[in-house]
């Protein structure tokens, strides 16, 4: 059932990153018209609260994600199986969950 | 693997149908389970010739020796799949004039399947994931009581009856990119049939059938890169079935879908 357990989160961290894409990429399509400058989006995302729950989640929806996936392509193209398998997966997720969590904290509460 | 175009397909017939004597080139793949490689037969052509009559010519004419799986030589029975020019085919329905290439076939075993001798794969890794994947009736009633009563437009009755005529040739599996990067996956085939017999009202175990499927290898391992659909010489839809297994495992999964049996 551990199959099942880890299609399911994929998909539905799919479907929440769906929506955070979509509104990642409007507000840089909206952001970028008069010039874009680091100040400009600090001065956005400092201290929102919005803006970190957007992108926390996002963060988090990706490394569970993006873990699973690799864990696939480990385990089809290297044949990797087991503890090492699982252990890769689990390491991926954890570097993207405190690089982008850390990211994150930097432009909204640093 | 190399996956022909139509395009091309229609191409080699219009070049090759003109030529309709004269031989045909045929490097035919011999060997064990140690290793092998393609040894060329010179076979005359002949009208509505199929690539399973250019594997008997070679065996009657020209050598004895070599070892290749067939019977019914009618599409029915599954057992004469082998790789032809390099994609999964039934040989005894399949004309040499659709499939060669410039008068040229490549005629090796199935892929994804362990190779005995010549042509000749060991199915049982086939077919043993039949059975893991609880691809076997579950029987709800016993011979006292009466016949159940399926109608033709019950839509569980469509859906199982869209994937019965599978004739376990393994054309789908060794077509399956997903099987050679996973030996482990269950494969079109079994998943297919669980598919049909979880349709099946007379099948008590649904739930055996989703926990099989749900396990290490099974339905949600399918990238639906649809080549077992493609290559089905009975046209069946062994990605549908997967899809509607996922889709099943998922309703479940969220308490939804019918719970059925003991599991």
């Amino acid at each position: 059932m551990t199959e099942l357990r880890l299609y399911m989160a994929q998909r539905l961290t799919a479907l929440i990153m769906a929506p955070l894409v979509i509104g990642h990429i409007a507000v840089m399509i909206y952001a970028v018209q008069g010039g874009l400058s680091a100040g400009e989006i600090l001065g956005r995302t400092r201290g929102s609260l919005f803006w970190a729950l957007f992108y926390g989640s996002f963060v988090a929806a990706v490394s569970i994600h993006a873990a699973i996936g690799i864990r696939t392509i480990l385990s089809e193209w290297a044949g990797l199986r087991g503890g090492m398998l699982n252990g890769i997966c689990l390491g991926t997720g954890a570097v993207l969950l405190i690089m982008g969590g850390r990211a994150v904290l930097a432009v909204t509460f640093a | 693997m190399n996956f022909m175009p139509d395009e091309q397909r229609i191409t080699d017939k219009a070049t090759t149908s003109k030529d309709s004597s004269g031989t045909l080139a045929v490097y035919v793949w011999r060997g064990n389970a140690e290793g092998g490689g393609e040894q060329r037969f010179d076979v005359p052509k002949q009208d509505s010739q199929t690539v399973l009559d250019v594997v008997t010519w070679i065996q009657q004419q020209a050598d004895a020796s070599l070892t290749y799986r067939f019977a019914c030589r009618v599409g029915m029975c599954g057992s004469c799949a082998m790789m032809v020019n390099d994609e999964p085919r039934w040989t005894c329905r399949t004309h040499v004039e659709r499939v060669a290439n410039n008068g040229e076939l490549h005629i090796a075993p199935l892929r994804n399947l362990p190779v005995i001798k010549d042509l000749v794969t060991d199915m049982d890794p086939f077919f043993d994931k039949w059975v893991k994947a609880e691809a076997v009736h579950h029987p709800s009633a016993g011979r006292t009581d009466s016949f159940a009563a399926v109608t033709p437009d019950d839509p569980q009755r469509i859906e199982a009856s869209a994937g019965i005529e599978c004739i376990n040739c393994a054309i789908c599996y060794a077509a399956c990119d997903t099987v050679a990067g996973n030996p482990d996956y269950l494969g079109p085939a079994a998943l297919q049939r669980a598919w049909t017999l979880y349709n099946d009202s007379r099948d008590e175990s649904a739930d055996a059938i989703l926990d099989a499927v749900s396990q290490s290898g099974g339905c949600h391992s399918c990238h639906s890169m649809g080549s077992c659909s493609h290559y089905c010489p009975n046209d069946l839809d062994p990605m549908g079935a997967i899809a509607g297994l996922k889709l099943a495992t998922t309703r479940r999964f969220f308490g939804r879908g019918k719970s059925r049996g003991k599991g």
